[in-house]
């Protein structure tokens, strides 16, 4: 049964993870990303599930720490400044090696900032965020749709590879209101058993000990290398992107989420004066599409990467294309939108100029 | 085809479920379509605003700089509205709360005594849903008939009696632009 | 022969590597027993806390999680909200409960959680090599107030039941000290209160256990207990401080 609502970007966030059998929430209010607790506050207590208001982001990611440990899914979102916050216990959770989903409604910073929507966590997404060698999978949703769509991944792919995964959205994609299906989840059917290391359990017979300390000589060096084995497997099967109208492209433009919306209507834009504009939209962040980009790069001679900061993600695409093409960026922050006639006109200028010139709109 | 459209006024009238009912009204007609709140840091005072874009096909941005359509329900939202809808566009404004003209030269204008006419249709509180009334069937983006319906969905369970009078006041809206 | 004494069957075969005259060990050991005479070990979980007692995995017989400095009762609570069934013990130093983790403390204790928690309290930070605690008494000597704790700069004292006892969602604090054998078996007491409110689903429920710490107190074991019930049983007076059955 699918039925089709009018549904806010937050709590389509919320409903998607109750379907997926979230059985804990912790969460501290902030905005853009308050309509999400809220939404939990009644929906979890309905179904007779947890539901904290905790004293603080950290309580919050820590209470998520303990609930993954004794084997139930859990969950925490936040925005920018809170997210922060949340990085020591994310960066446990990576080292002990627990799933737990986190979904990040990003708004302007740096600091206190602003409550606009941004992008401009990006490299705090996409480097793990806190201390360590480690990584987190993360979701660049651009509709409500995808929104709760890849929460109900997002919980099976915690559960698979037993880490933090994020869903990366932001102040407008919270915000607005969009048509959405509200399919029912479906269990992948072949997620691995928690029973043989979740605590508390009378079933298993050895004490079972979660931690992230490994103290003896060389012993954290070998869990690092073993994670990151699994990441390497992840960067293999995991990469998600969306490509449109590659074929031909004068230039392709690389953005993600809200971002990737505004790129939409400047390839028709763009079209309308003889422009053809193709685009590689990132479901992914990390892992990141590289090779994809990469191959872009040796048909192209320009990219053009659109994004909601300054130049994050444009070095991730700088790195992909490895010098085998031109990478521009049009870059926004602290709650400005790209808009589509400044993209359209600095596609034109991109295309008139010669040699090997960058050309940025800042 | 896309509509833009803006609706602002004070808090207590309503703005944001205007915006919800035609988001609402657009799905229903199997529109692409998207609601976006104004969401400010401070709770109280000055404006309440949303935007609602519908659109046959897919919407890139919700956030909407220069509408095609403003609804405005009182007079600083008039101030602050008018210089951004663009040329050819259209102003709908509430003359029971606004006694100013529209000084831009380059718009149309439709004038609605929302207050008044509500009040006839049984509550001054249903003074939003004259001025959607009026815009459906002035503008057509959404049809009436879809924002009747939508009514059903966004007010469930508020009685009977919250109904009609919301019902009562949309199709004397509808009928004001007739 | 006959055996009157054994490892409790919640403590592994192991010798701990704590300090000659450390408190730890018995605290860890008194815990255990109780896990064994309630019969609860298969749903216990201990929560080994940052600090010299971070190591409670290697001694405890039953599931073990490590948390982050201070964030011990969020993890708690995470754990027993998320399975209810499970006994969650959430053992915490000084440094752990009383500074970085305040927020968490208080507030686990405010929400009423349904967890024991023991606070160990040796008025210095161990594992990092002698700092000053959030307890460290006025005058007191540490690495980090070398001239002796000085309260116009560093501050008093915290005394934690006294702050917590007040707390609508507490059942059950109490102050014990292992300086001696009479102690030890107090402690003990309120400890099985602890855990049986736990047990009977009364609510939070706090013992905190005064201990040596000799290395960084830096004297031998026999002097530290002499100094601990000199100086520390003077500042923190041991007793009962809030106990539901005794009020209701």
């Amino acid at each position: 049964m699918s039925e089709k609502v009018l549904m806010k970007g937050n709590e389509a966030i919320g409903e998607a993870a109750v379907q997926a059998g979230c059985q804990c929430y912790f969460g501290y209010p902030i905005t853009p990303q308050n309509e999400l607790t809220a939404y939990m506050s009644k929906r979890m207590l309905e179904e007779g599930r947890v539901f904290i208001q905790s004293e603080s982001e950290i309580a919050a990611i820590n209470m998520c720490f303990g609930a993954a440990a004794v084997g139930v899914r859990t969950m925490t979102s936040s925005s920018g400044p809170g997210i922060s916050l949340k990085q020591e216990g994310i960066s446990y959770i990576a080292g002990a090696e627990l799933p737990v989903f986190y979904a990040n409604v990003m708004r302007g910073g740096p600091g206190l900032g602003n409550i606009a929507p941004s992008q401009a966590d990006y490299f705090q997404c996409t480097r793990g965020g806190g201390h360590g060698d480690y990584r987190v999978i993360v979701y660049a949703p651009s509709d409500v749709q995808e929104q709760y769509d890849y929460t109900m991944l997002s919980f099976d792919i915690a559960d698979k590879y037993r880490m933090p995964v994020m869903l990366a959205t932001d102040g407008i994609l919270g915000q607005m209101m969009e048509p959405l299906v509200l399919h029912k989840y479906k269990d992948p059917g072949d997620l691995p058993s928690k029973e043989s290391w979740r605590l508390g359990d009378p079933a298993t017979q050895e004490p079972i000990w979660i931690t992230s300390v490994r103290l003896g000589d060389g012993e954290l060096e070998e869990h690092n290398f073993k994670l990151q084995k699994k990441y390497e497997e992840i960067a293999e099967k995991e990469v998600r992107f969306e490509e449109t109208a590659l074929n031909d492209a004068d230039i392709v433009i690389v953005a993600y989420g809200t971002s990737a919306r505004v790129a939409k209507s400047v390839m028709e834009m763009a079209l309308a004066d003889g422009i053809k504009v193709g685009l590689l939209r990132p479901i992914t962040l990390w892992p990141f599409p590289e090779k994809r980009i990469r191959e872009i790069a040796e048909k192209v001679d320009n990219i053009l990467t659109v994004e909601m900061s300054l130049g994050q993600m444009w070095e991730d695409v700088r790195l992909a294309a490895c010098g085998a093409c031109r990478v521009h960026l049009h870059g926004r922050t602290a709650g400005g939108v790209p808009e589509e006639t400044a993209i359209v006109d600095q596609i034109k200028t991109i295309l008139s100029s010669k040699g090997d010139e960058i050309i940025r709109n800042f | 085809m896309v509509s833009k459209i803006r609706c602002a006024g004070f808090g207590g009238q309503g703005i944001v479920l205007m915006g919800k009912l035609l988001a609402q009204a657009g799905m229903m007609q199997e529109k692409h379509t998207t609601f976006f709140p104004q969401y400010g840091a401070a709770m109280r005072g000055g404006t309440a605003n949303c935007s609602v874009v519908v659109s046959d096909d897919a919407i890139a941005s919700p956030m909407v700089e220069e509408p095609d359509v403003i609804l405005i329900m009182n007079g600083p939202s008039l101030d602050k509205f008018e210089s951004t809808v663009r040329a050819g566009g259209w102003i709908f404004y509430n003359t029971s709360l606004i006694d100013s003209e529209v000084k831009r030269g380059d718009v149309k204008v439709f004038k609605v005594a929302a207050n008044d006419v509500a009040k006839e249709a049984g509550s001054t509180r249903s003074a939003n849903m004259v001025m959607l009334g009026a815009f459906a069937e002035k503008v057509g983006a959404v049809s009436v008939e879809a924002l009747l319906g939508s009514l059903d969905v966004m007010l469930k369970g508020k009685g009977d009696k919250i109904m009609s009078v919301n019902r009562e006041a949309m199709k004397r809206g509808a009928a004001l632009a007739k | 022969m006959e055996r009157i004494f054994t490892m409790p069957e919640a403590m592994k075969p192991e010798q701990t590597l704590y300090c000659p005259g450390c408190g730890h060990g018995i605290a860890h050991r008194l815990v255990a027993e109780l896990v064994d005479e309630f019969g609860i070990r298969d749903r216990t979980i201990g929560i080994a806390p940052v600090g010299c007692s971070v190591f409670a995995d290697k001694y405890w017989n039953f599931d073990v999680i490590s948390a982050a400095h201070g964030r011990a009762p969020a993890v708690a609570t995470g754990m027993k909200r998320g399975r209810p069934e499970s006994f969650v013990i959430c053992y915490q130093g000084d440094g752990d409960l009383a500074a970085i983790g305040t927020a968490e403390t208080i507030h686990a204790a405010n929400r009423g959680e349904h967890f024991v928690t023991v606070f160990v309290n040796n008025a210095i930070y161990g594992m990092t090599g002698g700092q000053m605690a959030p307890t460290t008494l006025v005058g007191q000597k540490s690495m980090t107030c070398q001239l002796g704790r000085d309260p116009a700069i560093m501050g008093y004292p915290i005394r934690v039941c006294e702050l917590l006892k007040d707390l609508p969602g507490v059942a059950f604090m109490a102050r014990g000290s292992v300086d001696s054998p009479k102690n030890v078996l107090k402690t003990k007491k309120y400890l099985k209160k602890a855990y049986s409110n736990v047990l009977e689903g009364k609510g939070y429920s706090f013992v905190e256990i005064v201990s040596p710490c000799p290395t960084n107190w830096g004297m031998t074991p026999v002097k530290a207990l002499e100094w601990l019930r000199e100086n520390m049983l003077e500042h923190y007076e041991l007793g009962v401080f809030r106990d539901c059955d005794a009020e209701a």
